[in-house]
């Protein structure tokens, strides 16, 4: 039971990370789009799907709350205000859509909701698991530091590094849904960003390093997490011959490798630690009682509805999207 | 632990559920309409139905967006200002609220944006079942949501575990007979709410003459309903009422400003109640009353506040006067709906003006209405966020400073302004704009680079 539940975590936030982390992007990158027209066709591409991609946000939330109580009360009470930062980013960015579209003056302060919106999710989501990695001061399973204390330089820079992230998935899917200028426009700026985010990457590495952080020594001790960066290289390789060939769907899938072994270092790094090295699974675990109300109902018969769902949505809105107002 | 970090906490809880309960009260009702509508013009094709629908579209679909962004603070901010009781009753609450988000919020999102982006990509029959869809996990969100909170009022099938609430038994959680009473009670507060709104826009549109047929759809349909629910609301809240009676007896005693013992006990209409004196001022009453409601008895004793110690007890004055306002608000609802449908049967409600301005300013009743029960609901719980099992004061993060409480309530606060202030702006213009979406050609320009019909006249033409 505890396996399961750990395995759907896991899965919820990686699902969350890849399609709201699309969607986020889009948002960081409507901030440097020049002409309504190009806002308009970038807004449009994520408008359908945007809701059901955070709500993988919330399944993680409420997961993290019924499975493993303790590292819910524990995380969402130490990063008070970076989730309150968080939350106030997703709210300005989520009524953009609507109010974007509705306004009639104001129609640049929606547009900045959206894209400042966005930016500041991203960034707190980078801060929240830079600060997790660096160590939490915690002390009796309470949070022990201050108010500020997650912002760190190390946090600040996996904030940078995420939203870069996150901007590189939302050009992939830029090049997927749109055609003709967006596109290659898209393309100059997958480029641009791979570059700067392999530079942040080489950074954060050596800060950490410097840092003499923890994590550093798991990965002596298991050096089969190296098969990890080697995916990264390889999945970066990959990136820039599609990029060169201007393959259409490639891309995304090979950010999105890159993304899937950035994010499986993390369980197999820190097992069985749920709070790097003061909390476990095992600890944090709700009573079996709590665990099997939840997996007969919701995550036998519910949890794979809710795929189909998302998967027809994106069948529904499927192609590049230029027809979407009318066939 | 931070006596001002846990007011602001409090004060951060009730501003942002009361923000969020605005829009869900409102989308539920709506919802079902919207899927009744469709299936009357999928039934019989007519184009009114088709018109007055994607109208109200348009206003679900930002009443929608408000509600799912303030929802989204609502599975954080348990953890966020009350960690201790999310690690103390997370094992139940947990798992309550993770049933919400996987029954409820996968089929809202998803065929929502069938139904807003969706209606030339697929079958009618399939457009039909998304509404449907959307329709139903508004309603099954508000099940977990309430089985949740009928648990912090009525905590049942638990054991104690190193002061954790273990689940001992999910069955009397889920058919907690509170949960079965309070529940229809919230359904038909949205079904109301949903009702009013669309009479009152259609009472508008009879008054200005304009938008004649789909104006005197909405205000029959929209009477009609609530002719028939309001009672039934009544019937519920009284069951409602009765549980309260039985089981906390701490909120009954508030609500009622009982502060002695009294047998038989009178009912107070109205009074001012005196926390410091333990007694009412300018007490208005009826004798014997009081045991007829509480008990069903003309001689039933009825207990006081006083029978309890004073750090048991909810403050008096919010539960007292919101449970009548809201019976107030209940109670001219049905005055307007059933004398509306009486004046519709009889052909007579678009001549009689005095009730359709009565509609028209009728719709922020059944909000206010909500409102105020959940106050009474809330505040009469205290100083139990678990009743009788942990109090509100333990519930808190222990770590929370007030600086950081008050950062967030002044980010929450200045951020549900704006969206409040615009989003019923935006509502207000669709309002007035009206079903034929005279907003597009108030606005040729934001309508030539439209790309997304929201706001599409040729959408009524093509039919």
């Amino acid at each position: 039971m505890v396996l399961f539940w750990i395995s759907v975590l896991a899965f919820s936030i990686l699902l969350y990370v890849l399609l709201d982390g699309f969607d986020l992007g889009v948002g960081i990158l409507f901030g440097l789009a020049r002409s309504e027209y190009r806002r308009r066709e970038m807004m449009r591409t994520v408008a359908p799907v945007w809701d059901g991609n955070e709500t993988w946000l919330i399944v993680s939330g409420v997961v993290l709350w019924g499975a493993f109580p303790l590292v819910y009360a524990t995380l969402f009470s130490a990063f008070y205000l970076p989730l309150i930062f968080m939350l106030a980013g997703l709210i300005l960015r989520g009524v953009a859509f609507e109010f974007r579209e509705k306004a009639l003056h104001l129609r640049v302060v929606w547009g900045i909701a959206f894209s400042a919106g966005s930016l500041i999710a991203g960034f707190m989501q980078g801060v929240m698991v830079g600060a997790l990695v660096e160590g939490l001061p915690l002390s009796h399973g309470d949070y022990a530091g201050g108010d500020f204390s997650w912002l760190t330089p190390f946090a600040v820079l996996c904030g940078v590094g995420l939203c870069l992230g996150y901007s590189l998935l939302g050009a992939c899917w830029l090049v997927r849904k749109c055609t003709g200028e967006t596109q290659s426009w898209a393309y100059r700026l997958i480029a641009r960003l791979s570059l700067l985010l392999g530079l942040l990457l080489v950074v954060v590495f050596v800060l950490a390093l410097a840092l003499n952080l923890r994590v550093m020594g798991r990965w002596l001790e298991r050096p089969y997490l190296f098969v990890f960066p080697v995916i990264g290289v390889v999945a970066a390789i990959v990136l820039a011959v599609s990029v060169r060939r201007h393959h259409v769907r490639a891309p995304g899938y090979a950010v999105a490798a890159s993304f899937v072994a950035a994010f499986a270092t993390f369980p197999i790094t820190f097992w069985p630690y749920m709070v790097p090295f003061t909390i476990t699974v095992d600890q944090a675990a709700a009573p079996h009682a709590s665990l099997a109300f939840m997996f007969w109902g919701e995550g036998l018969f519910v949890l794979p509805l809710m795929l189909i769902y998302t998967i027809i949505g994106y069948r529904v809105f499927r192609g590049d999207g230029t027809n979407s107002s009318h066939h | 632990m931070d006596g001002l970090a846990l007011l602001l906490s409090r004060i951060q809880f009730a501003f942002t559920i009361s923000f969020h309960i605005i829009f869900p009260s409102f989308t539920i009702g709506l919802a079902a309409w919207l899927t009744v509508l469709e299936a009357l013009h999928v039934a019989t094709g007519r184009p009114l139905y088709r018109q007055v629908f994607e109208f109200w579209l348009k206003i679900f679909g930002v009443a929608f967006g408000l509600g799912v962004v303030t929802g989204i603070v609502m599975a954080f901010q348990f953890g966020t200002n009350w960690s201790a009781l999310s690690r103390l009753t997370g094992p139940i609450q947990g798992p309550l609220l993770s049933y919400e988000t996987f029954t409820a919020f996968y089929l809202e999102a998803s065929f929502f944006g069938i139904l807003l982006f969706g209606r030339s990509r697929v079958r009618p029959w399939f457009y039909l079942f998304s509404t449907g869809m959307v329709s139903l996990g508004t309603m099954l969100s508000a099940f977990w949501i309430m089985a949740n909170n009928s648990w912090m009022q009525w905590p049942v099938g638990y054991a104690l575990r190193d002061g954790v609430f273990v689940p001992s038994d999910w069955h009397k959680i889920l058919f907690s007979p509170v949960l079965w009473v309070r529940f229809p009670h919230m359904l038909f507060a949205s079904f109301i709410t949903g009702a009013f709104c669309v009479a009152a826009t259609g009472a508008w549109y009879v008054l200005r003459n304009e938008f004649g047929p789909e104006g005197r759809l909405m205000l029959r349909m929209g009477l009609y309903l609530a002719a028939v629910l309001v009672p039934l609301q009544l019937l519920f809240g009284h069951l409602t009422g009765d549980y309260v009676h039985d089981y906390q007896p701490t909120k009954f005693a508030a609500i009622e400003g009982r502060w002695h013992d009294e047998q038989p006990a009178s009912e107070i209409l109205i009074a001012i109640p005196d926390a410091a004196r333990e007694s009412n001022r300018y007490v208005l009453s009826v004798p014997v009353l009081g045991s007829l409601i509480g008990s069903l008895s003309l001689h039933s004793k009825e207990v006081g506040l006083t029978d309890f110690p004073r750090e048991d007890r909810p403050p008096v004055a919010i539960p007292f006067f919101s449970f009548r306002i809201m019976v107030g608000c209940g109670l001219s609802l049905l005055f307007i709906a059933w004398s509306g449908a009486y004046l519709a049967h009889k052909n007579r409600l678009e001549r009689t003006r005095a009730l359709l301005w009565l509609t028209f300013l009728s719709f922020p009743l059944p909000f206010i209405a909500t409102l105020t029960g959940w106050f009474t609901a809330e505040v009469g719980r205290q100083p139990w966020t678990i009743f009788g099992a942990l109090r509100t004061a333990q519930a808190v993060t222990p770590t929370l400073t007030a600086r950081s409480a008050f950062i967030s309530l002044a980010v929450f606060g200045a951020i549900y302004a704006l969206i409040f202030v615009f989003g019923t702006l935006f509502i207000y213009r669709l309002l007035r704009a009206g079903p034929a979406g005279r907003l597009a050609l108030n606005a040729p320009d934001v309508l030539a680079r439209r790309l997304v019909p929201l706001v599409d006249p040729s959408l009524a033409v093509r039919e």
